[in-house]
Formats: structure tokens, sequence, C-alpha cells
């Protein structure tokens, strides 16, 4: 089984500035790691790899110090990582991601499966995992919550919806996304933390993928983003009750029933 | 990427919203969308469309009509019982391609996050996930898109001028539904799947509808969160007793759910699910930013703690000194049952 694992970076603190000039996000000096959903990804793509047998390879698009969350795969159990990284590349939406990624999955040749996270921590879309599948006209399984079973011509997943799951056959190759409850990722080991110091990434432009220079980048996004906001300030009239529990919650109610909210 | 040119841009008229079905029932956030795209519609002066798929739907159309819909677009087939993401994405785009609307709007649920982004890259447009606010240039019918990013500390605005139809995600309870007019009519068209639509790559095997632990944050009006105060299983029961008083829903921090005391589709924040319920109740939640960005879009914040100082009780609109164990129970004892 040939699984390639979707990984991104994002900024390790959600407390984002914004440049006031550019009104894009500052990037510098937050610290970048691998997106949480990930990585319970490769950790399912190597529980997989360990039970039927077959190869692991992590994939990420991003500049090129974004080979720190792909030797962060390689210290877990993946075998091999690629790198999307061209400037052309720069500014694509979920549309022209999932196509650059999808391309690179044609290029990696031979894949059975895709694994992503649900979504990643900052654009919080969830939209370049079902999107891969629709570039590649595979079928698809998002929320995934549990894989509990897989052979080479098909998997079972259960899906995780508001109201239950349900589980489902799917033909491969397909495309999945998982949620935090589907595993519990490993700490790196000494040889893993070695390998991954080790091991030569491979670095594709979009030349080497063969993308259409009008599918990617701005050219290829349909979205723009014309401008970005502060959110509206919360009030800061809050109420501090620190009586008896009783004088505390009839208080509470008090003011919910002032709101129409009891 | 190919972009409309804007001769073909203005054969793209009317919104559509694409409805929640669950067990051939449209479900409360299809018209919450239909409130908000009646407004779209108004100032576009074009029709308002719901596309409703699923077993049984055809039941359903009166309601939408009530609900500011002016016509219903149906395919009502047994085989779409079930969730099949692959087969609905196909269908949908052959929709698209048939009546050009202007605007897709679509549910941020599970199923909405799944069937919607596949749609929007075959159809070859843009797509914008969870939007908070919408509004239409009324000359050219750009859509004007706000969502929040970065767990909520950035509004952005999108636009996707040269692409025809433009999409959007609206999560639950974001948007407010109008009140059921029964005197509103409107135009029923019935469509059917095609055979290569049925794509026999997916097979629900097994469905599990979990009605007695149903945690639908999401949708719920009021969430009484616990974590790690809360202290053990026996804890969340407590607050399971407020949740039921107030007909709301149990959610929790990580600690909670790490712990085991609570399942992980309780889990609020960041790497749990975003909510945005009108009351958040914190119970011993000391909040860390990956839970505030999870919650902090609520429009009123109660938190309980002994420590006032946590970064919850500072954002917390009302902040309850006090063992959390004595003042659930007062709780309980003030709020009539219902």
């Amino acid at each position: 089984m040939k699984i390639v694992v979707c990984v991104k970076q994002v900024p390790g603190s959600n407390d984002a500035k914004i440049d006031p000039e550019t009104k894009r996000i500052i990037r510098e000096g937050i610290k970048a790691v691998t997106n949480p959903f990930d990585t319970y990804a490769v950790e399912e793509a190597v529980r997989i790899k360990e039970k039927i047998g077959g190869e692991v390879v992590v994939l990420t698009m991003g500049p090129p110090r974004a080979d720190i969350v792909l030797r962060e795969g390689i210290s877990v159990g993946a075998d091999k990582a690629v790198l999307l990284s061209d400037r052309a590349f720069g500014g694509s939406d979920t549309w022209a991601t999932s196509y650059a990624l999808a391309r690179a999955i044609e290029k990696i040749g031979g894949v059975d499966l895709v694994i992503c996270g649900k979504q990643a921590i900052d654009g919080d879309t969830a939209q370049v995992g079902p999107g891969i599948a629709a570039q590649l006209d595979w079928p698809q399984a998002t929320y995934v919550m549990a894989v509990p079973e897989i052979t080479a011509a098909g998997i079972q997943v259960k899906r995780m919806h508001e109201d239950g799951w349900d589980q489902c056959e799917i033909k491969l190759p397909a495309v999945l996304t998982v949620v935090k409850d589907i595993n519990q990722p490993r700490i790196p080991t000494l040889k893993g933390r070695l390998a991954a110091q080790k091991i030569e990434i491979p670095t594709w432009t979009a030349a080497d993928i063969g993308a259409d220079p009008a599918l990617i980048g701005l050219n290829g996004s349909p979205t723009r983003v014309v401008k970005t906001n502060p959110p509206p300030e919360r009030s800061k009239a809050s109420l501090k009750l620190n009586g008896t529990p009783e004088d505390s919650a009839r208080r509470l109610v008090r003011e919910l029933r002032l709101r129409g909210l009891v | 990427m190919m972009a409309n040119t804007d001769k073909a841009r203005v054969s793209y008229k009317n919104i559509w919203v694409v409805a929640e079905v669950m067990g051939g029932k449209v479900q409360k956030v299809t018209y919450e969308l239909l409130g908000a795209a009646r407004a779209l519609a108004n100032k576009r002066k074009s029709e308002l469309w719901c596309i409703v798929m699923g077993d049984g739907v055809s039941r359903e159309t009166e309601a939408l009509f009530h609900g500011g819909a002016d016509v219903a677009l149906t395919i009502d087939d047994p085989r779409l019982s079930r969730f099949l993401d692959e087969d609905e994405a196909s269908a949908l785009v052959r929709l698209i391609g048939k009546h050009k609307p202007e605007v897709v709007i679509c549910g941020a649920t599970t199923r909405g996050r799944a069937l919607i982004p596949r749609v929007a890259v075959k159809s070859n447009c843009g797509l914008t996930a969870d939007c908070t606010g919408l509004d239409i240039d009324s000359e050219n019918g750009d859509l004007l898109q706000t969502r929040p990013a970065f767990g909520g500390n950035i509004m952005a605005t999108i636009r996707c001028s040269n692409h025809r139809p433009q999409m959007s995600t609206v999560r639950p309870r974001v948007m407010t539904a109008l009140k059921p007019d029964p005197s509103r009519t409107g135009r029923i068209i019935r469509e059917k799947l095609r055979p290569t639509e049925i794509t026999d790559l997916k097979k629900v095997i097994e469905v599990f509808h979990d009605t007695e632990n149903a945690v639908n944050l999401a949708d719920a009006r009021f969430i009484i969160s616990g974590g790690r105060g809360v202290k053990g299983p026996e804890g969340f029961k407590l607050l399971k007793t407020l949740a039921e008083r107030v007909n709301g829903a149990v959610g929790a921090s990580r600690a909670a759910v790490d712990s085991g005391w609570v399942p992980y589709n309780h889990q609020v924040g960041q790497t749990g699910q975003t909510v945005q319920a009108t009351v958040y109740l914190a119970c011993g939640i000391s909040g860390q930013i990956q839970h505030l960005v999870g919650m902090q879009s609520c429009d009123y914040i109660i938190a309980i703690d002994k420590n006032p100082d946590t970064p919850m009780m500072q954002l917390a609109d009302v902040a309850i000194v006090g063992d959390l164990f004595e003042v659930i129970p007062a709780l309980v004892k003030e709020i009539p049952k219902t």
C-alpha cells in the first residue's frame, strides 16, 4: 500500500498580528509547527503500513523551510518526503492548493491512499482534502474517526457526523481526512530523529509536477482576500459574582432572564 | 485559472441554498441560510432557489417556500438516504452547469464541508468556508464574504469577482431564519439522479444515530462546558443535568477529553469544534488559547471557577468565583423545569 500524507506548516501561535500596511498576517518571528490534525494523519498512515505493509510519503507545499514538518513525519515513521516549493505557488487558495497537491500525488505515482488532517488550524477551511479528491476524481471520506478494515482493494472507515457516525466501504484509490479521535500519535524514537536529520528531501517546482501556470498561485485562485479587519471588540462590562453559591446562582439566573435566555 | 468572461458572468443568476438533509428532513441550518440568502436575492432582484437532495424530500418543499425560497429543486431518491458525497457532488455539478446560479450557499456542517469543496473544484469556482457575513454588490453580483481566520483573531473579506458561481459555507446558528410565512408559495422543479452519477465507489454499510448522547454543539443555543475542574465523569453528569434543564449541549476542554471523562465529540477548541452558541457556560476551564479560539465568538460567556484570575474568568461576561459542585446544583434549583 502506497500512502501519501499531506501535511501543512502552520503558525504555532494563534496570536497572529496583521501588518497595518499590507493587511497581511505577520508570520515572521512566529514559530511554525506541523498542523495538529496532520500529526494524526501521519500516525494513521504509519499504522496502516505496519499492519499491511507498504510505504508512507509525506508531502507538503510551502517555503523551503517547510521541510521541518516533513522531517517530523519521517521521525515518526514515514519513509519518504517531498517538498513542493516554488514562488509560483504563492498566494494559492484552496482550489489552487488542491490542484498542485493532486499533480504532485500523480507524479509520486502508484498511490493507493491519501490521508490529510481534517483541516488546518490557520485557515480552518477543511476544503483541501475533498479538493484533492475532486482534482484526482477519487472517492473521499471526511471526518474519519476510525479505519476498522483495510485491504489492497478497499477500505472501511467510520465518519463522524453531528448526529452520530456512519461506516462505509470505499474503493481505492481514495482520499481520507481524519479527526483527532482516530489515534494517539507516537513520540519520535532516537532512530526516527536520526533518520529525519539524514533524509534527503527532493524539492519539486511547478514545472516538475507539470502544473498549468494558469492553475497555480494567484492565477489559479478564484478567491481574493480584499481586506482584513480585527474582529469586533467584546464588551468589557463583565460581572463578577463571589457571594454564596445560592446568591451567585440567583443573580446569574436574573441576568439570563433579563436577556430572555432562560 | 479560466475566469468567466464578463459576458459569461451575466448569464449566471439567482441565489442557491443547498439544503442540509438528515433522515429525509431538512435541517434548521437550511432555514437560517434561506433567511440570509433571501436578503441577497432581494438586493439582486433575483430568485432564491433551495436545492434538496435526499430520500423523501418532496414532502419538505412547502416549508422551504414558507422559509423564503421561490423555487425548490428536488432530487428525491431512496439511494440518497445515506450520505454519498461523490454522487451528490456529481448531481450538483450538473445542476449548476444547467441552471447557472450566481451564488451557492451551503451549511458548514460535516456533510456540507465534505460535499461543497468537491463541487467547487469540479465547477472551477471559488469557495469561502465558514462565512459569518454575506453581502452582495447589487450592480455586478459580486458576493462579499466575511469570515474569521486565525481562530477568530482576524476577519477577512473575500471576493471571487471573475468566477461564477460564487460559493460559501456558513456555520449553523450564524444566520437567522425568517419567521415562517404560510402564505408564501413557490415553484417545484423535480430532477433525477443520472445513472452515471451513481458511482458505486462508496457504500454506506452502517449508520449510527447517537440520539441518547447527541452532542450537536454546532446547533446548541446553550453549551455547558467542563474542564479539568470538573474532576471526572461524575462531574460531567452534573453538567448534563444542567444542560438538560436549559435544553443545551455538554461541551468539554481538551484536558477533560484526554482524561477520558467525556468522548471527543464533546471537545470545543482548536482540535475539537468551533462553537457559536448564544450562551457558553465554562465550568472549571482555565481557558488556554486553544480552547478560547473555539468558543470566543459565543454571545454570552459565563465562567465558574475557584480561581478568579484564569484567562476564562477574565474573558467571561459573568464570572462566578466559587465551587462548581455547589454553584451548578444551585443553578439547577433556580431554573424551573420546562
